[in-house]
């Protein structure tokens, strides 16, 4: 089991390691605990542009509007992944739960999935509700699954993400 | 059916790119010294770069940028990427699954890099109207 770290910048910091015991398994009552929606986020057309070119997504439908408008959409759409980088923010959320005393140096992405009601297009006004799905302790690690449900200005859904991540054990 | 493989190069360079446009900056993905002290064989791609990726292979296999409806990976190990001018490749191939009810098509994924998978139980759901253009 070796995988992606999560979170970033708080790595550098001081871990809380010491002042609980991480041998604890995670509390599974915590599991359909929910976090306040994500302040909304104002998806660009640049920024979508400048993802797309991050991974090399050259599909015009990312970078030219026309090319969109000609599938059916307002502006540019996001390639599948994008929504990560609203996941991403408020999975630090349940990371930093203090009811929760992750230890985050510990923490490894295990799975990853989206579900997708439609793309994310440029000019959408995103939110992210986070519920925690699933709480396992198994063979002295802990593994949580957050759900994210991405919605739109209006309400409705856009996409739903779910991430697994690993506690590491001790040793 | 076998849809045709793909291959994608990750350089440090891909990393930083990344690490700008997602916002993940863990240290993790661009410094050597971080990466090695926590315990890790050296810098390593973002598992979310490598889901791009593979997503890039999807659309592509699909025939549409906007044809992906469920897509679903597990990091089963990380993918090093060497400070040098070639980085590193992954080599995503898939196999057409199944048909749901609704007409879509399951692919199941494979992504290899240096000989191990790097991700397993990868799984896309696809809308299949130009599906191995």
């Amino acid at each position: 089991m070796c995988c992606q770290h999560l979170g970033n910048t708080r790595l550098h910091r001081a871990s809380p390691a010491a002042f609980y015991d991480s041998s604890m398994p995670l509390d599974p009552s915590a599991v359909g605990r929910s976090y306040p929606p994500t302040p909304p986020y104002l998806v660009g057309r640049e920024k979508i542009r400048e993802f797309a070119k991050a991974i090399g997504a050259t599909d015009p439908a990312y970078h030219d509007p026309e090319a969109a408008q000609a599938l059916g959409y307002a502006d540019v759409i996001a390639p599948p992944t994008f929504p990560t980088v609203v996941s991403f923010a408020s999975n630090n959320a349940v990371v930093d739960d203090p009811d929760l005393a992750i230890d985050y140096s510990r923490v490894v992405h295990g799975d990853q999935r989206f579900q997708y009601t439609r793309p994310i297009v440029a000019g959408d006004e995103i939110v992210g509700r986070q519920v925690i799905a699933e709480i396992i302790s198994r063979g002295g690690h802990d593994f949580i699954t957050t759900r994210t449900d991405i919605t739109d200005a209006a309400g409705e859904p856009v996409a739903v993400a779910w991430s697994k991540l690993v506690i590491r054990g001790e040793g | 059916m076998d849809l045709p493989t793909k291959k994608f190069t990750v350089t440090r360079a891909d990393l930083v790119r990344y690490a700008g446009a997602s916002g993940d900056f863990n240290p993790i993905h661009w410094s050597e010294r971080f990466a090695t002290k926590v315990g890790l064989p050296g810098v390593i791609a973002h598992g979310m770069l490598t889901m791009a990726l593979v997503g890039r292979a999807v659309t592509d296999w699909a025939g549409a940028p906007d044809a992906v409806l469920d897509y679903s990976v597990r990091f089963s190990r990380p993918v090093p990427v060497p400070d040098d001018e070639t980085g590193t490749e992954i080599e995503v191939s898939a196999q057409v699954k199944t048909t749901t009810d609704e007409g879509h098509t399951v692919l199941a994924i494979t992504a290899v890099c240096a000989g191990e998978k790097v991700l397993s139980q990868a799984r896309a759901t696809v809308r299949t109207t130009r599906l191995g253009k």
